[in-house]
C-alpha cells in the first residue's frame, strides 16, 4: 500500500437518502459515514441497487441527502448545485455533447469556469495528450470508438482538475480486453494527476485490481471498509466474503482467544487458528471463511482437518476446483493451481482428505 | 413465408389503395391544370396560358391578402413556438407526477375542442376587447392563431426533447454550466431540428385556417384563404385555381423542408 497522507478529501456523515414518500418510502442509503483521503483510489463496491451509485450522486450533487452533511476539505457542500462544486464526473454512458468536438468537450468545463481562451487552449492540448487523443481533437464524439470515447470523458472531467473524481461506473460499456487496458490506464491517470478518485462499481475483480481502498455496500449501508487486502482476506461480515470472490463458509466453535487469534474447532474435530474482526471478541458458535485456495485435497490417508468426498471436478486451465462433500454432509471447494506435470491424480468420487493452509481461517461477525 | 402474409396480398388491397389515390389526388390535380386554362372557365380546357397567374399576380387584393397571411403565419408561429418549447421544457424536465396527463391534454386542447367552438367563443371574447381598447390591428388574429397553432409546435419539439439524453444536462452542471448556460450550449442546440420542425408545422397551419380567422378577422383583415373563399362565392374563374396552385407549392415545399429536418435528427 501506497504512504496516503491522512487528511481527508470527502467526509460524509451520517447520510440518509429516502426516495419516496409514506408507504411508498425506500431508503436507499441507511445513515451512511465514511471518509474518502487526499489522493486515493477509492471504491465503492456493492450489487446494483446497494446504495454506491446514490451516494456519488450526493457528492456529485445531482441528489440532496434527506439527512446528514457531506465535507469536501471541511466544507458542507451537500446543499450546493453541481455547478458550485469543484468535483467532476466520468459518466456511465460518457454523456459527451453529441454537437461538439473532442477538444470543445474537453474544453467545456473550463470555458464554464471563465478560463481565458490560452489557458483553455494550452490545457485541452495537455488533456488531449494525457489521454493519448491528440489526434482526434477535431473529431466529433460521434466519431469514435466506444474506448476513445470513454478517453474524452476522463479528459473532459479532468481537465478542470477537480479536488475529486467521481467515477460512475466508466468501464462497463467497454469489452473484457479494453477494460483490463482501462483499468491499468485509469491507474496510471490517477498516479499522474494526483487527483482523489472515487470509484463505483459491482465488478469486484475491478475493485481488487484499482483501488488503495474498498468500501462493501449492501442495502443502503456501508458493511466494510478496507484495503483491497483486508476486504478479500479478511471479511468482517458473511455478505461481503459471499460478494467479493469464492470462499467457504463453516460452522465453529470458539475454544480460545489469545491476542488477535482465536482457536476454533471444527464440525470434523479439528482445532484451527483464525483471525476475526477488529473490536469484535468471537466466542460460543461462530461462523468462519476459508478462500478455495487456501485448502488442498490431499490423500485419505494423509491427516488432514477435514475428510470427504470429491463431487466434482472442474479444469478451468490456471487451476482446478475440487467440489468436495464434507463429512458432514456440507460441501467445500478447493481451488488448486495446475502445473503441466498432468492431471491431478483425484477422481471423481474418491474418498480425500482437505488441508487448511495454517492462519487463513478468518471469523465473520454474527 | 412472409410475403404470403403480407397486406399487400389481401382481395381488393389495390383497388381500395387506387380509389383512396384517386379521390385524393384527382381534384388536386384537375384544380392544378385549370390554373393553366387560357378561357375562363374552370370546367372546359381552351388551350395553356399563364393569364391566370398573371392577374393573380396583378390583383391587388390578392397580393394584400397573401402578405397579410404571411405576416400572420410568421408572427403566430414564432410566438407558438416560443410557447410550445417553454411548454415541452417544463412537462419534460420533472419527474412524472399527478395531473401531468392532464397538462398534456390542455397544452393540446385546440387539437380537441372543435375549431368552429374556438371560433366562435374568441369572436365574442375579442369584441368585447375591441369595444373596451378600440384596438382592431392584426394583433387579435395573431393571438388566435398562436392559440391553435400551440400543440401542432409542442409536439415534435416534446419528442426532441424525450428522445434527448438528460445526462448531457447533467454532465454540463457537472462541468461548472449555470441551469441557463446548460441551456443555451446543451439543451437547445439539441433540440434546434425539433424547434424548426414545430416552427414550420405552425407556420403551415397558420398559412391555410379559414374558420377562426373568418370569425376573428376585422373588415379589410383578409388572409388569403378568407379572401378566395369571398371570391368563389361571387365568380369562379381559373384565377383561385393559380393562387391555389402557388399556395401549393408553398406549402409542399415548407413540409418537405420539414421532413428533410426531421429526417438529419437520426
Amino acid at each position: 500500500m501506497p504512504d496516503l497522507p491522512d487528511k481527508n478529501a470527502i467526509e460524509v456523515h451520517g447520510v440518509r437518502k429516502v426516495f419516496g414518500t409514506g408507504e411508498t418510502q425506500v431508503a436507499a442509503l441507511d445513515t451512511v459515514s465514511v471518509s474518502i483521503r487526499e489522493n486515493e483510489f477509492f471504491t465503492l463496491l456493492g450489487p446494483s441497487g446497494c446504495g454506491k451509485t446514490t451516494l456519488l450522486r450526493l457528492i456529485a450533487g445531482f441528489d440532496f441527502p434527506t439527512e446528514g452533511e457531506i465535507l469536501l476539505y471541511g466544507d458542507d457542500i451537500a446543499p450546493l448545485p453541481p455547478f458550485k462544486r469543484p468535483v467532476n464526473t466520468v459518466f456511465q454512458s460518457y454523456a459527451l455533447f453529441p454537437h461538439m468536438t473532442v477538444a470543445q468537450n474537453i474544453g467545456f468545463g473550463l470555458e464554464m469556469l471563465g478560463k481565458p481562451k490560452a489557458e483553455i487552449d494550452a490545457r485541452v492540448t495537455a488533456m488531449l495528450k494525457l489521454v493519448k487523443m491528440e489526434q482526434l481533437a477535431r473529431r466529433r464524439t460521434s466519431q469514435i470508438s466506444g474506448g476513445q470515447q470513454q478517453r474524452v470523458a476522463l479528459a473532459r472531467a479532468l481537465a478542470p482538475q477537480p479536488k475529486v473524481l467521481l467515477l460512475d461506473e466508466p468501464l462497463s460499456a467497454l469489452d473484457y480486453k479494453l477494460r483490463k487496458e482501462m483499468q491499468i490506464e485509469l491507474k496510471r491517470l490517477q498516479h499522474e494527476t494526483g487527483i482523489t478518485f472515487i470509484f463505483v462499481t459491482h465488478d469486484q475483480e475491478e475493485a481488487l485490481a484499482m483501488s488503495d481502498r474498498i468500501a462493501v455496500m449492501s442495502t443502503g449501508k456501508i458493511l466494510q471498509v478496507g484495503s483491497p487486502w483486508d476486504i478479500y482476506d479478511r471479511p468482517a461480515e458473511r455478505f461481503v466474503a459471499d460478494f467479493i470472490g469464492e470462499t467457504n463458509f463453516m460452522d465453529a466453535e470458539v475454544i480460545s482467544v489469545a491476542g488477535d487469534r482465536a482457536t476454533v474447532k471444527l464440525l470434523s474435530g479439528t482445532d484451527i487458528s483464525a483471525t476475526f474482526p477488529a473490536g469484535t471478541t468471537p466466542d460460543g458458535k461462530v461462523t468462519i471463511v476459508v478462500r478455495p485456495e487456501h485448502a488442498r485435497v490431499v490423500a485419505a490417508s494423509t491427516k488432514s482437518a477435514l475428510s470427504g468426498v470429491i463431487e466434482n471436478i472442474v479444469y478451468l486451465g490456471t487451476d482446478t476446483h475440487f467440489h468436495v462433500k464434507l463429512a458432514d454432509g456440507s460441501p467445500f471447494i478447493v481451488r488448486q493451481q495446475n502445473s503441466r506435470s498432468g492431471p491431478c491424480g483425484f477422481d471423481k468420487g474418491e474418498s480425500v482428505g482437505v488441508d487448511i493452509a495454517s492462519d487463513v481461517a478468518q471469523i465473520l461477525k454474527d | 413465408m412472409a410475403r404470403n402474409f403480407s397486406i399487400q396480398r389481401q382481395t381488393g388491397f389495390t383497388t381500395i389503395a387506387v380509389i383512396c389515390f384517386v379521390a385524393l389526388y384527382a381534384p388536386i390535380v384537375i384544380l392544378v391544370v385549370y390554373a393553366f386554362n387560357s378561357g375562363s372557365s374552370i370546367a372546359n380546357w381552351e388551350g395553356f396560358s399563364l393569364r391566370w397567374f398573371a392577374q393573380a399576380w396583378n390583383n391587388n387584393q390578392v397580393i394584400e391578402a397573401s402578405w397579410r397571411s404571411l405576416r400572420i403565419a410568421s408572427a403566430a408561429a414564432v410566438l407558438a413556438t416560443i410557447a410550445a418549447t417553454m411548454a415541452a421544457l417544463a412537462t419534460t424536465r420533472t419527474a412524472p407526477y399527478r395531473g401531468l396527463t392532464f397538462k398534456y391534454a390542455f397544452i393540446n386542447q385546440p387539437l380537441m375542442v372543435p375549431e368552429i367552438v374556438t371560433a366562435v367563443a374568441l369572436l365574442i371574447f375579442f369584441s368585447r376587447i375591441k369595444v373596451a381598447t378600440g384596438y382592431s390591428g392584426l394583433g387579435y388574429l395573431i393571438l388566435a392563431h398562436t392559440a391553435f397553432c400551440i400543440p401542432f409546435a409542442y409536439l415534435p419539439i416534446r419528442a426532441r426533447l424525450e428522445g434527448m439524453d438528460l445526462t448531457l444536462e447533467r454532465a454540463a452542471a457537472d462541468l461548472y454550466a449555470t441551469p441557463w448556460q446548460t441551456f443555451r450550449r446543451i439543451t437547445l442546440p439539441l433540440l434546434w431540428p425539433g424547434i424548426l420542425a414545430g416552427l414550420m408545422l405552425a407556420f403551415v397551419i397558420s398559412l391555410d385556417d379559414v374558420v377562426i380567422t373568418n370569425f376573428v378577422k376585422s373588415g379589410g383583415q383578409d388572409t388569403l384563404p378568407t379572401y378566395m373563399l369571398g371570391q368563389l362565392r361571387r365568380a369562379i374563374t381559373p384565377e383561385m385555381n393559380a393562387i391555389s396552385t402557388v399556395f401549393l407549392l408553398l406549402s409542399v415545399g415548407i413540409v418537405t423542408l420539414f421532413f428533410f429536418i426531421s429526417r438529419k435528427q437520426d
